[in-house]
């Protein structure tokens, strides 16, 4: 099935090292570059093109939606949080600071802050750890591994409400999950896993990582397809245990890979929010204490009744501004050709 | 520019599993005993949890009035197997409606994200006009912000359109993904360059030379770009849920959500049923197309 597709080495992020997929695009570049008689291309660049204006046709839908869509958002979102914009029109007015103000001494805000936070800080080390060790579980070509890895791929294309309707049921008071522990006499009463905020967040954390397992799984099986057999073998020679490999030779292995992996769950966690809804009931908990900050924005800057689109701005500023580290070191990781 | 190590020239001394060249399977081949049905445990364990679930809402899904689905006296096995509860969720609930809305923001994705990012990746992996630098950091730049972070502004835009509360404002503000761009620029960077220069020498135009040299070899990206636009835009929740309001416009995904959410008290098995029927496109698709899948992941990896 997959199994020689995947653990090909050059297929893989390989950590951040390889530029792009199939055979470097760098190097076939420069070599055609050395191939070609005459000045190399950009320098007289304009040459190609009689009619200057042709790549920008081409090229302005994915302008126009760059542009409206992505970075016009995030400077209106500045602009915005400086008013008290609602979400259905009206006018708005320039209040200057005030809704940054009232999102310091705002309980909720810190609250969902907090969430956040927790999320990643929990998330982000086992989102490292387990699909690794799962990839060391199927990295080796074993009757019907394919099936496993696929199936073990399930979760991450299904929707976040299907899997969150799926865990919530085997979650609730007389779910699968409580009726098991009950009939093990593990517990008396039912564990209220979907009222308590604070074990809605843990479930909701839960589902995050059973759903991520398999997506960087596939990183971490592409990325061991670097690690030197030889280094195994030889170790193995000399009696180095299983897990003594693994922490000295497949770790350092994937360094790379591991730190893009907890980059990439650490955004992920702080942009949680269909989890908590499915898990957490539309309110996000019990007075919504269990609510992360997407969720918070979207209470707080979208409710068509009580809305403040301008108060939801200064919240999403927050919330950028949490991510924003997380967003430039990943860039950063994955930047492969660059021009 | 790839300035860290050089993607060694992938040790080839190394053959990851002696290959059986079609000699008689034998499982010693595979390792010793043990150590293979310590392996075979633990992939069945991490598949029960994995597949456990669906598998389970699956069965659940199967049974009929009579039989309990929560509780002490639940069965995993249905009993009386049924397709009651598929049928209720067509009678009952307006899923065919849910599920030709999905459908509709699926293929306009499809179109838009396809042309689109073809083109512009095209543009973008040309070394010969000015600007192109420009527009490559404006995609990165496009790229920074999460979602979850411009949705209040996104609202308002698509407000001002007049589209709130329709398909057309669930699919626009996505309508070509940076990324995909980012994608098939790489693939078209991948095209030798002395190929073009013998076409460009018979005097082909920049459109033939588009069609015929660079889309051919580029499918293999298109695909992915496929496969990734369809599963982002099937299973999205969050940016129908602030579009949407009318219960005829409801994306899948919202329809499903709303009947659990409801107070109208669904019947728990017409609920599975519809959320296995909203399992079974991607999974299929996922069938039919695993082999791009993972290189979709590993480029997503790599991404730029």
């Amino acid at each position: 099935m997959t199994a020689t597709q995947t653990a090909k080495p050059t297929a893989g992020p390989g950590g951040a090292s390889s530029a792009a997929p199939g055979p470097a695009p760098g190097r076939l570049r420069r070599l055609g570059r050395a191939l070609r008689p005459g000045p190399a291309p950009g320098a007289n660049g304009a040459a190609l093109y009689r009619r200057w204006w042709l790549p920008w046709v081409w090229a302005l839908p994915a302008i126009v939606c760059a542009a409206g869509f992505g970075v016009f958002p995030f400077l209106n979102t500045l602009l915005l949080s400086f008013t008290d914009a609602k979400p259905l029109g009206g006018a708005a007015n320039f209040v200057g600071l005030s809704n940054y103000t009232r999102m310091l001494g705002d309980d909720d805000f810190w609250l969902a802050t907090r969430n956040s936070v927790l999320y990643a800080v929990i998330v982000v080390p086992l989102m490292v750890l387990l699909p690794l060790l799962l990839a060391v579980l199927v990295e080796k070509k074993l009757p019907g591994i394919g099936f496993f890895r696929s199936a073990f791929y399930t979760p991450v294309i299904a929707s976040s409400v299907v899997v969150g309707l799926s865990w919530q049921w085997l979650l609730k008071d007389e779910g699968l999950v409580n009726v098991w522990l009950e009939k093990a006499h593990l517990i008396r009463e039912a564990i209220p896993f979907l009222s308590d905020p604070w074990l809605i967040l843990l479930s909701a954390m839960g589902l995050t990582l059973w759903k991520g397992l398999g997506w960087y799984m596939i990183f971490y099986l592409a990325a061991l397809g670097n690690v030197s057999q030889d280094l195994h073998e030889a170790a193995a020679m000399d009696g180095a245990g299983a897990v003594r490999r693994f922490w000295h030779i497949t770790v350092p292995g994937v360094r790379q890979t591991m730190l893009l992996v907890g980059v990439l769950t650490g955004i992920g966690s702080l942009r949680v929010f269909t989890e908590i809804y499915m898990l957490g009931s539309p309110t996000g908990g019990p007075g919504g204490q269990a609510r992360t900050l997407p969720f918070y924005i979207r209470d707080v800057g979208l409710d068509p009744l009580s809305g403040n689109a301008g108060y939801g701005a200064a919240v999403s500023v927050a919330l950028f501004a949490l991510t924003l580290g997380l967003t430039l070191l990943a860039q950063r990781l994955t930047r492969g050709d660059e021009e | 520019m790839t300035t860290s190590t050089p993607t060694a020239p992938s040790t080839p001394s190394t053959p990851a599993a002696p290959r059986p060249a079609r000699r008689r399977f034998r499982w010693r081949d595979y390792g010793r005993p043990r150590e293979l049905v310590v392996r075979y445990l633990l992939l069945l364990f991490v598949l029960a949890i994995t597949v456990g679930p669906l598998l389970w809402q699956f069965l659940a899904s199967l049974k009929g009035t009579t039989e309990d689905v929560f509780g002490a006296n639940a069965t995993l096995l249905p009993q009386e197997p049924t397709l009651r509860a598929y049928q209720q969720v067509f009678d009952q609930v307006p899923v065919a409606t849910y599920i030709r809305n999905s459908m509709i923001v699926v293929v306009l994705s499809l179109v838009s994200q396809l042309l689109f990012s073809t083109l512009a990746g095209y543009m973008l992996s040309k070394p010969a006009w000015r600007g192109r630098k420009a527009v490559w950091v404006l995609l990165v730049a496009s790229m920074m912000f999460p979602f979850e972070a411009i949705m209040v502004s996104l609202f308002l835009s698509v407000r001002d359109l007049g589209l709130v509360d329709s398909l057309a404002g669930v699919w626009l503000p996505g309508f070509v993904g940076a990324i995909n761009v980012l994608i098939m620029r790489a693939a078209f960077l991948a095209v030798p360059r002395e190929i073009e220069d013998s076409a460009m020498l018979d005097g082909a135009g920049e459109w033939q030379r588009f069609r015929l040299l660079y889309l051919p070899s580029a499918f293999g990206a298109m695909s992915v770009v496929a496969i990734n636009t369809f599963i982002a835009a099937w299973d999205d929740f969050l940016w129908p849920l602030i579009v949407l309001r009318s219960e005829e416009n409801f994306t899948l995904t919202l329809g499903l959500a709303r009947l659990q959410t409801s107070s109208f008290g669904y019947d728990q098995r017409v609920v599975m049923a519809g959320s296995v029927i909203s399992l079974i496109p991607v999974l299929v698709l996922f069938a039919i197309t695993q082999r791009w899948f993972y290189k979709g992941v590993a480029s997503g990896a790599v991404k730029f």
